[in-house]
């Protein structure tokens, strides 16, 4: 046991000191050459079978074409990978460390840049699929939550909040058409509406979404916040949230875990509104018999959150060069055309189609979108994502308030 | 020399872990953390941790689940017993409780979730039939605030485990004189049992019993399952905090697991308290000469519960197993609208990494813990000593909340750089199969008939080879079944796959928890499965491998 042990550390500590030069896409081959063998441990939020299933994929073709072994670290929430690297950085572990790649943005993605955990300079935009990323129209590629993204992270793919019900139970006509209009929905049926608890992403970006629809001046919200008027600013959002949680789904008393769960909660009769952040989510679900095939799908035509995720290399990572040809081959035509593929995972492309040449064209063209997604026209207005101080502060504010049922 | 060393190595293994992680658990608690340049002795992190909003609350639901749990599940055990020891239903019931025992904790909560929940099996049989149901009602089942569906789960685990420890501690009573004698003065079954049989009983299960006590006070894949969520019970929010990308927040989450030791401590205290109570009501049950004739409807009471609890595992993992073969299933349909392969073979591929580690996990810590509890008997043999004292060691892993000082021992893996390596994850599996190894072995180990040693002895045979010829071949039966219940074990630990395989080693049991905030039934039916399955495979191997073994000896035949 002993002697397996002293192994063990001398084989761990043989290997980081085999590391010590850093890579840059610039080289591409020697990138590749450097990748070959290596294992890339991926830290992403693994809640989704659809998702977890889509990286299964990548990882097949990463190993057969670049001889890279991605691994998927299913993290609960993203900011326990945030919590690694730190914990690694406090422990001087500059070199070698666990985590490779890590699928982030908003308030993670802030924390780890602002603390200098991220790999740098930039490079990303020296990546070579960059030439098909759609950083000219799309501005939340460039600029993630108001925090310049500087090429520290790579894009993955594009979010929007979407609502879904089922049109089997629900009148078209009365679906809400704002926040204040949902609250009266909610108020007409009890029990039939709730949100993720809070930390979870999708449940904190529905508490945004309310305070972009109900804060006097919206501006405010794209600075970091100011902890003297904080309490005025969001006091319409805990207002609604005190008006809807008596008529929410178990009388607010309980909330669902994530998103998939509200998906599940559909498919039993539950709930009869639900939100995530990819349009296809229901097109997807129905192609996967968890949702019928009468849901779909409606925004609010005064806008709703919209952003982009990415995928970043901690300073410290391990296996730098194959999470460079990871993050690469994520944005490879291929891959982002099966990844927008609703019967795969159905998450919109980061890609420009007219970048593209015929070919991968065609496969982007090819997809059927699924009867319950909306047509890009048809999604409304994109509102901007606030700067993550307030995302973490209406956490906060969220676990002061409401922790204990009282 | 090597027996002289299994005992030493045994107690260092068991010791060494827990008392170095509850140093690196309870001095940051107190501001001592030198790495993160934490140096002086400070209250004010105790302070913080009280600041907490409800903290109090979440101690109190881990007080109640632990006091809650052993109270229901060891009365129900007890009345049983009690009521029908003896009897052929008993062995029949028996052999249907068994198999429950190796279900690791997760999945028997996952079958009850699945069964209990508004939109779970038992609301779609009835309805809309009985109730008019056509959508589930919006009832607060799982999650309840109070903890009721968690402390269900994990009453219908522990019965199970208190029912098999009272069975073997029973052989040391003498069960069916005493009936005879207490039936002759004119005591009913239950009565005679309780004031003759149960105290003698219950000495031998009482470590035991304050394992359960302590295993549901500090409770994380059940409560995770079924447990409240606001707030959440204390070892759950503790896991948070230890995950917090806020390093200060590990002074928190070392104070919080410094509370979960007191709320651990104070409910065994107030366990004992309940010993006096019961011991005070036994005493004046026999001087008013209580013989409770008419016992009838207590004991028909004792069976249903037991049938009831049974009953629940096995209907929800029936509904598990049909989840994970469902299409589209809608409330309030009764069975899936179609079946499908689908999610099996979604998951398969994902599913051979953590079983890999589940198996390999297991066997290695199965083996050395076997191999350790075979040189501990060895040397208790040659000494003569049955050591009393050694044995509470062996409970300390089950004492002592997991979630106190696993922490810890991360922290000091995370130093030695061994963090989720398998040699690190086997060791912390084995300082929790060490002792079902030991205790499983130890009564067969003793009631070897010693004479075949003396004749191989005769025979010049030196010590190794007797064991390796004569006793092991014929205690394979034995052997087996300790490594099935080791194996078992391991199958079924969650926190410290979590925490020592830091995500990059998992476990079929760790991703199955982490996978239940998901509420995708199909995949969760999946891992379920695999759950049941593992330690059933490993009780297969114990039961059959023998028959085969010893099919041309009739001696050697159950």
């Amino acid at each position: 046991m002993l002697t397996r042990i002293v192994a063990a550390t001398l084989f761990a500590l043989a290997a980081i000191s085999a590391h010590a030069e850093d890579v840059h896409p610039s080289d591409w081959q020697e990138v590749l050459e450097e990748a070959r063998g290596q294992t890339v441990y991926f830290n992403a939020w693994g809640g989704a079978e659809n998702i977890n299933a889509y990286i299964e994929w990548a990882a097949g073709e990463l190993e057969k074409r670049y001889g890279v072994r991605l691994v998927h670290v299913k993290l609960e929430d993203t900011a326990n990978a945030v919590a690694t690297v730190v914990a690694e950085k406090a422990a001087s572990r500059d070199t070698g460390g666990s985590v490779d790649l890590v699928w982030i943005n908003g308030e993670n993605f802030a924390a780890m840049k602002q603390r200098e955990l991220l790999f740098s300079p930039g490079w990303a935009d020296a990546l070579p699929n960059w030439r098909y990323v759609d950083h000219e129209n799309k501005p939340t590629i460039l600029t993630d939550f108001t925090i310049p993204v500087e090429g520290m992270a790579s894009p993955w793919g594009m979010a929007k909040l979407v609502f879904f019900h089922d049109s089997a139970r629900m009148d078209e006509n009365a679906l809400p058409r704002d926040a204040d209009g949902l609250l009266e929905w909610a108020k007409a049926h009890p029990g039939r509406f709730s949100y993720p608890q809070p930390p979870d992403f999708i449940g904190s970006s529905f508490l945004k979404q309310v305070l972009l629809e109900k804060v006097e001046d919206p501006s405010v919200l794209q600075e970091p916040v100011v902890e003297e008027t904080f309490e005025d600013v969001v006091e319409p959002l805990f207002a609604y949230l005190d008006a809807l949680h008596p008529v929410a789904w178990r009388s607010g008393r309980i909330f669902p875990q994530n998103y998939p769960a509200m998906k599940q909660l559909l498919a039993d009769g539950e709930l009869d509104i639900i939100f995530a952040f990819n349009p296809s989510e229901a097109s997807s679900a129905i192609a996967n018999g968890e949702l019928p095939g009468t849901v779909r799908s409606f925004t609010f035509p005064g806008g709703t959150l919209a952003n982009t995720h990415f995928v970043a290399i901690p300073y410290n990572a391990s296996a730098k060069a194959g999470a460079l040809v990871t993050a690469n081959f994520l944005i490879s035509p291929e891959a982002q055309a099966k990844k927008q593929d609703p019967a795969v995972w159905g998450d919109p492309t980061v890609l420009a189609l007219n970048k593209l040449d015929e070919e991968a064209r065609a496969r982007f063209e090819a997809i059927e979108l699924g009867v319950a997604t909306l047509a890009p026209d048809e999604l409304g207005p994109a509102l901007p994502e606030p700067h993550p101080s307030w995302m973490e502060r209406l956490e906060e504010e969220w676990k002061r308030r409401y922790t204990a049922e009282n | 020399m090597l027996t002289r060393l299994g005992p030493l190595v045994t107690i260092l293994l068991l010791t060494g872990p827990i008392a170095f992680g509850l140093a690196g658990t309870v001095l940051p608690a107190f501001g001592f953390l030198p790495v993160l340049g934490g140096m002086e002795l400070t209250l004010q992190h105790v302070h913080a941790l009280l600041s907490q909003p409800a903290i109090l609350t979440s101690a109190a639901i881990s007080l109640a689940a632990g006091l809650v749990t052993a109270l229901f599940s060891l009365g129900v055990v007890v009345l049983f017993v009690a009521g029908w020891a003896g009897t052929q239903l008993f062995g029949r019931v028996q052999h249907l409780v068994s198999p429950l025992l190796s279900l690791p904790h997760a999945a028997a909560a996952f079958a009850l979730a699945f069964l209990i929940a508004p939109s779970g099996m038992a609301a779609r049989l009835i309805s809309p039939a009985l109730t008019g149901w056509e959508r589930p009602p919006d009832l607060l089942v799982v999650h309840d605030p109070m903890g009721l569906s968690m402390m269900a789960g994990l009453i219908v685990k522990e019965i199970p485990f208190l029912l098999l420890m009272t069975l073997a501690a029973l052989p040391q009573v003498r069960l069916k004189e005493t009936r005879t004698l207490a039936a002759s003065m004119g005591y009913g079954r239950v009565a005679g049992f309780l004031l003759g049989v149960w105290p003698a009983v219950y000495r031998q299960i009482r470590l035991p019993v304050f394992a359960v006590i302590a295993f549901a006070t500090s409770v994380v894949d059940v409560a995770v399952i079924l447990g409240p969520t606001r707030p959440a019970p204390l070892a759950v929010r503790l896991v948070e905090w230890m995950n917090d990308p806020d390093l200060s927040m590990r002074y928190l989450a070392s104070a919080g697991a410094l509370l979960q030791l007191t709320v651990t401590a104070v409910a065994l205290g107030l366990w004992m308290g309940l010993e006096r109570i019961g011991r005070f009501l036994c005493i004046v049950g026999v001087e008013k000469g209580v013989r409770l004739r008419r016992d009838a409807l207590l004991r028909g009471a004792a069976l249903l519960a037991m049938g009831l609890a049974a009953g629940a595992v096995f209907a929800g993992l029936a509904t598990l197993a049909l989840w994970s073969f469902a299409g589209l299933w809608q409330f309030p349909d009764a069975l899936p609208a179609s079946f499908t392969l689908k999610s099996w073979m979604r998951a398969m591929p994902r599913i051979a990494s953590p079983l890999y580690t589940t198996l390999l996990a297991g066997l290695l810590a199965t083996l050395i813990a076997g191999l350790l509890a075979i040189l501990c008997l060895m040397r208790e043999e040659e000494t003569g000593r049955r050591p009393r004292r050694a044995l509470m060691l062996l409970y300390l892993p089950l004492l002592v909340p997991q979630v106190a000082f696993v922490f810890g021992l991360q922290l000091f893996l995370i130093y030695a750089d061994l963090l989720a390596t398998l040699p690190a994850l086997v060791l912390a599996h084995l300082v929790f199969v060490m002792p079902y190894a030991y205790l499983s072995l130890k009564d067969p180990w003793h009631a070897f008939d010693r004479r075949y040693n003396q004749v191989a002895a005769g025979f010049g045979k030196g010590r190794w080879r007797r064991l390796a010829l004569v006793r092991l071949p014929m205690m394979t039966r034995a052997v087996l079944t300790m490594g099935a219940i080791g194996f078992a074990v391991s199958v079924g630990l969650y926190l410290p796959t979590v925490l020592v395989g830091a995500g990059r080693l998992t476990t079929i049991t760790s991703e199955a928890v982490a996978l239940a905030s998901g509420g995708d039934r199909r995949i969760i039916g999946v891992y379920a499965f695999w759950q049941m399955l593992l330690p059933m495979l490993g009780f297969g191997v114990a039961t059959l491998l023998p028959a085969l073994i010893f099919r041309r000896f009739r001696g050697m035949q159950v």
